[in-house]
């Protein structure tokens, strides 16, 4: 307990480290009374509340939300029983790691153009992109689980006479569900980095959208506003995903 | 239809090693009566946990054959219960849902749910777990985990306990007390086991019949009946006797053939062996 307060501790002193570096990097390099003063902490917060206090906000970033979230289901339903099958069989996995590796080192964004081609503007092709970002990190990590699932478990398994339904759905599945879940996690990172340059891609909506949007008007505090948004969600969504994974392994 | 509830016959074992075949173990017999309990006692090293695999049907053996009921065992059976040298316990089901775990597949007889709730509540009671139902395996300490696991072969009311010395990762205290805990629970139940041990005392203390194993390839050595009450822990002075022919016996088995060489990693040597006070 103790130790968990140091630690948050500490880590809230890093956050306000940050805040005071943003905080002197505008003092020290933008002129006063130019540009910069724009960018600066105090008029960033002073958009945010302000912008927090009108709707539009909120619903560019539950927009934004969805498309995360029906990405990282996607990318799921692809991801795990594609996972469980290569962790399974040695030699699919032989067969099919090179692929793998090869599709997951290209960036999802260079495939923009060919989706929107093939797709057009519009929720389909962002989604497309997010679940190809998203598939790796969880392809990859419930192949990983299933190779490391404890052969006890599949031992008890067989002497309770368990059917090969059994043994997936009551000793595989929750026992890579961990490791799946760590998939979730790293997933996560790269959709929220993936999501925002989608979003400047002909959609009217999102928070994408809304960062153009801001540049547009030239009102660059909200600008800010808006990166300091973004993050603080991707904050919160990776401590809800870290949440479940702690609440899971009982640790 | 036989009067033994399991039987091995002429079971061997072993396993390929380069260019050949390493015999372990071969002509093993063994007749299992209803609610006995016989100890296979014997060095590292024999195949037992090999052995009692086989008898779990979760194994074939090399040659032999193996009958629950004069009928031939194909693979696992509802009837056999196992316990592991590992408590094998699910991380993410308490123990009241890993004692349950099994219960309701597919391949085992089909309990209504309020039998069920009723045998894992049974069960959990008479390992004395009741406080920690709600508890995870992280959460339990080496003995309450392989109290677990035992009232995990309980639930499901065998015919047959098989036990790969289940407490051998357990201190001196809690093991005396798991043994106890098990004999109550097999005379209750009239359930028969099969209990591999590397410890004599083990064995003499718990079981009604005692099998060793031991030489090269490992071949049964000799059978000792031990028609003392239960409770033993007393009485482990009239049980020296055997005690010192058990040990007599293994010795003669394992002596190397050259007297000169040294002896092998096979023979047991009395530092090895647990006195009780």
């Amino acid at each position: 307990m103790r130790r968990h307060i140091v630690h948050g501790g500490l880590g809230l002193i890093g956050l306000l480290g940050l805040l005071l570096l943003w905080w002197l990097g505008v003092r020290l390099f933008g002129e006063a009374g130019g540009l910069a003063e724009r960018f600066s902490p105090e008029a960033t917060l002073a958009s945010l509340v302000e912008l927090l206090g009108q709707g539009e906000v909120y619903g560019h970033a539950w927009v934004s939300l969805k498309r995360i979230l029906v990405g990282l289901l996607l990318a799921l339903l692809i991801g795990v029983p594609l996972g469980l099958l290569v962790g399974s069989y040695r030699r699919l996995e032989a067969a099919t790691t090179p692929a793998f590796q090869f599709l997951r080192m290209i960036s999802p964004l260079s495939w923009m153009p060919v989706v929107v081609m093939l797709m057009g503007v519009g929720d389909q092709p962002i989604y497309f992109l997010l679940a190809f970002a998203a598939l790796w990190p969880i392809l990859l990590n419930t192949a990983a689980g299933v190779r490391q699932l404890d052969p006890r478990w599949l031992q008890l398994s067989r002497s309770l006479s368990a059917t090969r339904w059994e043994t997936l759905r009551k000793i595989i599945l929750p026992g890579v569900i961990g490791h799946v879940l760590t998939g979730v996690r790293l997933a996560i990172g790269i959709l929220w980095i993936v999501l925002v340059p989608c979003e400047m891609l002909g959609v009217s909506e999102g928070l994408g959208y809304f960062i153009l949007d801001t540049r547009d008007r030239l009102a660059y505090s909200e600008l800010m506003a808006m990166v300091l948004l973004i993050g603080v969600l991707g904050f919160m969504l990776d401590a809800v995903a870290r949440g479940i994974h702690r609440r899971w392994v009982h640790a | 239809m036989s009067a033994e509830v399991l039987e091995a016959r002429q079971i061997s074992l072993g396993y390929a090693r380069q260019g050949g075949w390493q015999q372990v173990l071969e002509h093993f017999d063994l007749k299992l009566a209803a609610g006995e309990v016989v100890s296979i006692l014997g060095p590292s090293g024999v195949g037992k946990s090999s052995l009692l695999r086989v008898l779990a049907g979760l194994q074939t053996a090399r040659a032999g054959s193996v009958m629950l009921h004069g009928e031939a065992l194909n693979g696992p059976h509802p009837r056999l219960a196992v316990a592991f040298q590992d408590p094998s316990l699910l991380p993410w089901l308490s123990l009241e849902k890993n004692v349950a775990f099994g219960l309701d597949f597919a391949r085992q007889p089909r309990l209504p749910a309020a039998e069920r709730k009723a045998r894992v509540d049974h069960a959990i009671d008479a390992v004395g777990l009741a406080d920690a139902r709600q508890r995870y395996p992280a959460q339990l300490s080496g003995g309450m985990a392989q109290r677990t696991a035992l009232a995990r072969c309980l639930a499901r009311q065998p015919e047959v306990l098989l036990l790969d010395e289940p407490f051998g990762a357990l201190d001196e205290v809690t093991r005396a007390d798991m043994q106890q805990l098990l004999l109550q629970l097999i005379e209750t139940h009239g359930t028969a086991a099969v209990l591999i041990t590397h410890d004599i005392d083990e064995a003499l203390l718990l079981s009604d019949r005692v099998l060793l194993l031991g030489g090269h390839p490992a071949h049964t050595l000799g059978q000792w009946h031990i028609d003392l009450p239960q409770p033993r822990a007393q009485r482990i002075e009239e049980l020296g006797a055997l005690r010192v022919e058990i040990l007599k016996t293994l010795r003669r088995a394992s002596r190397p053939a050259d007297p000169g060489s040294t002896p092998t990693s096979l023979s047991l040597s009395s530092e090895t062996v647990h006195v009780h006070g």
